[in-house]
């Protein structure tokens, strides 16, 4: 679906907004931008992008730029969102690397930044939190259709197995990333094969 | 400034990474950057790393600019455009490449996709908690910071407060000398 009317400039303007203000995450202002204001994506397209950006390594929100732009105005489409979110939010960034450097001395600005960083960790935390939260929601209960026919016991159980292979991946995937450190590519590489052929063939959906 | 510093090796090694960082953002890099640049190379203290990341979730725009400060903080103007070349181009060229068959024919649906996110969604819970835990153990704040981590962490998830009130909560926290 191709759009005559959205330029390149217009892609890397509008991506440029987004991310000045998207201060604490830019998804919340990329929704408000290219399903309310621009129209450019329905809420239903920008769901659907927003989960293959999700999917895809890299930087989801960098993931879903380059996705809009490319719908829109191709190769250079693509880049130029990826332009405008990342081209003003460096400068700003470099800007407080400055002020860093400048007041890294005064041991005031010292304990607040241990302050932030306690924060800035906890906001991590609270992101796992929200995931492990659906996640145990969406295998919690049954749902009412599969439940009430013959196969009802079977599939709760079923969902019961899946609910505990989340809990386990979950916790060996915290294990060997934050505690044992053995390394992101170690990790992503032992465990998504496992949970992928876990749910695409034993407990998969019904 | 580190004139040393081996900005090659850094930017390889991110490129590599960010094409491994997938179901949780790019902030699950972090516990390998850490590894690299403060314990292996000693380019940051274990402190500056973990204030590059606050500084980054205080200013507009993607997450990912944090690696953008350690390349400026490591090899200055030069380092921030390197690393942030090396932490983006590989998986936007990935997502160029399958972004016309997504276009032309959706994606995200089917079996395939289903049984992926399912093992996604607990890898980057898990995954995410132990990033949280490596900047934590980076920071220095002690059990006075686990705590302020874990309250800023339920602040957030109960509520819709914008992220930003409680980075500088935590900043003020820090300031009077509760962390």
């Amino acid at each position: 679906m191709q759009d005559a009317r959205v330029g390149c400039w217009a892609l890397f303007k509008v991506f440029s907004h987004m991310a000045i203000m998207g201060f604490g995450g830019v998804l919340p202002f990329a929704y408000r931008h290219l399903v309310e204001r621009t129209q450019w994506l329905s809420a239903a397209e920008f769901g659907q992008l927003l989960s293959i950006a999700q999917l895809l390594p890299g930087p989801t929100i960098c993931n879903l730029s380059v996705m809009v732009g490319q719908r829109y105005a191709g190769v250079a489409g693509g880049f130029s969102a990826l332009a405008g979110l990342l081209l003003g939010p460096f400068f700003i960034v470099i800007a407080l690397g400055v002020a860093y450097q400048g007041l890294v001395h005064h041991p005031l600005f010292v304990n607040a930044m241990r302050g932030m960083a306690a924060a800035a960790s906890g906001l991590i935390l609270a992101t796992a939190l929200k995931l492990a939260v659906g996640m145990l929601r969406g295998t919690a209960k049954p749902d009412a259709q599969g439940a009430a026919g013959g196969a009802g016991l079977d599939l709760a159980r079923t969902l019961r197995w899946r609910r505990l292979a989340q809990i386990v991946l979950l916790v060996a995937a915290f294990i060997g990333l934050g505690v044992a450190k053995v390394g992101l590519i170690t990790v992503v590489a032992t465990l998504v094969p496992i949970g992928f052929l876990l749910f695409a063939f034993v407990w998969r959906k019904a | 400034m580190n004139d040393d510093a081996n900005l090659g090796g850094l930017a390889w090694h991110l490129a590599v990474l960010s094409l491994t960082a997938i179901g949780g953002g790019v902030v699950l890099v972090a516990p390998d950057v850490h590894h690299y640049v403060s314990v292996q190379n000693h380019w940051l203290t274990d402190e500056q790393f973990a204030a590059m990341y606050a500084l980054a979730q205080a200013a507009p725009g993607p997450n990912l600019l944090f690696v953008t400060l350690i390349g400026w903080m490591i090899k200055g103007w030069l380092g921030a455009v390197v690393v942030t070349l090396a932490a983006i181009v590989p998986s936007s060229c990935l997502v160029l490449a399958l972004g016309t068959v997504i276009n032309r024919h959706g994606g995200g649906e089917g079996r395939w996709a289903g049984a992926l996110r399912d093992a996604l969604a607990p890898l980057a819970a898990g995954m995410l908690a132990g990033a949280a835990w490596t900047f934590l153990s980076v920071a220095g704040a002690g059990w006075r910071g686990i705590v302020l981590a874990l309250a800023a962490a339920a602040a957030a998830y109960s509520s819709k407060l914008n992220p930003l009130w409680l980075i500088a909560l935590g900043a003020l926290a820090g300031a009077v000398g509760l962390v």
